[in-house]
């Protein structure tokens, strides 16, 4: 049967505005099959995002939806989750949103392992703004600011999750469609703060610059350099040379912030 | 003939698709082809319903029905 993708999609958005094989449309997707395999409800589930062509994504979904300020989606999102606690809140956004202006946001949501869902879409530029190079950009790679090569070391969104306190990181690929739900629906039932980075591709500002002749190259360069965590188990460290971990790579279990902040009220006395 | 395959309706939202040849290149069965801008069907007999076009598809502009 063909995907009823279109319930979870407001009446008269489609199509959306994002460009010829932009890997946003692909994880949106995979966003709305993760929200039906868990049964969520629109009012009871928030989607929060801050600018950029990733962060467009709200717009289009028939949900509680928040388009903020650049960087802020995590801010704002918080608000949202300690005011109601039931809701299920999903952050999602850019590369340059997430790890540039937003960063220290973003840190400080995994530090405290507040129970939200983050999604980050990395396809390694600021798309929106015409292709400046952002902290995800790989070294010697071009963007408009960057036309001799990229200086500066990438991060590596996994490990800055981590380290900063998620308890559940996961990630993917936009080719690897069939993999995005699963990742995200595991994430959004993870209690405390998951982050899920899906490595995209941005034809427009980023391809083109880097000697991608299409989408289609773009999209094969995913399906090679991505590694299955359980498949990289049995291979040799050359083997691994240039490969990116793909799965889920990081699960641990910790206070999470709301119930530790309603302990915080009932110390206070607050619920008398 | 006695081969009873029921073929699937590959259904094109034309105003949806953008051309960028996803669903082209990775179609284990070459069904599509790019007509244009738009990608169209070129050998519906071929088709093993493996949903591989919809699920990549970033502009929700292909379905494959299929029972
Ligand atoms: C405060 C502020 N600074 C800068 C901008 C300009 N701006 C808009 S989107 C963007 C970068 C978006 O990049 P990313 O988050 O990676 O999303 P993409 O477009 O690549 O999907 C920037 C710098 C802004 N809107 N607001
Ligand atoms: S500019 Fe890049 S990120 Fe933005 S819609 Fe186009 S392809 Fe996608
Ligand atoms: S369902 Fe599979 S075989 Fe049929 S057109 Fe789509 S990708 Fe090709
Ligand atoms: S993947 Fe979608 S948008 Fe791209 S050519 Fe195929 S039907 Fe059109
Ligand atoms: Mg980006």
């Amino acid at each position: 049967m063909a995907y009823d993708y279109e319930s979870r999609i407001r009446p008269g958005k489609l199509p959306h505005i994002w460009c010829p094989g932009c890997g946003h449309g692909i994880v949106m997707k995979g966003l709305i099959r993760a929200m039906d395999t868990l049964s969520l409800k629109k009012e009871e589930t928030a989607i929060v995002s801050g600018i950029g062509c990733a962060s467009r994504l709200p717009g289009y979904m028939d949900c509680c939806t928040l388009h903020t300020a650049h960087g802020r989606a995590a801010a704002f999102a918080t608000g949202v989750k300690l005011a109601r606690p039931e809701m299920n809140v999903i952050l999602v956004g850019g590369d340059g949103d997430g790890t540039a202006i937003g960063g220290n946001h973003f840190i400080h949501a995994c530090r405290r392992n507040i129970d939200m869902t983050y999604i980050i879409m990395n396809n390694y530029i600021y798309g929106m703004t015409g292709g400046q190079f952002s902290p995800a950009t790989p070294t010697g790679h071009k963007a408009s600011t960057t036309p001799y090569g990229n200086p500066d070391p990438a991060f590596d969104i996994v490990k800055l999750a981590i380290g900063a306190g998620a308890t559940f990181v996961a990630r993917g690929t936009a080719y690897h469609a069939n993999q995005i739900d699963k990742l995200i629906a595991e994430a959004i039932q993870h209690k405390g703060f998951s982050v899920v980075e899906i490595l995209d591709d941005c034809p427009t500002t980023y391809g083109r610059r880097n000697k991608y002749k299409s989408v289609v190259e773009m999209m094969n360069r995913l399906k090679d350099v991505a590694v299955p965590v359980k498949a990289a188990e049995k291979m040799s460290a050359e083997q691994l040379e240039g490969k990116i971990l793909t799965g889920v790579l990081h699960k641990v279990e910790r206070p999470e912030y709301c119930d530790e902040y309603a302990k915080v009220i009932e110390r206070a006395g607050g619920n008398k | 003939m006695s081969e009873e395959k029921k073929l699937p309706r590959i259904e094109i939202i034309e105003k949806y698709c953008k051309g960028c040849y996803i669903c082209v290149e990775f179609c284990p069965k070459k069904v599509l082809e790019m007509k244009g801008f738009v990608v169209s069907v070129k050998d519906l007999g071929a088709c093993i319903k493996c949903m591989q076009c919809e699920l990549r598809c970033p502009d929700f502009a292909i379905k494959v029905h299929a029972e």
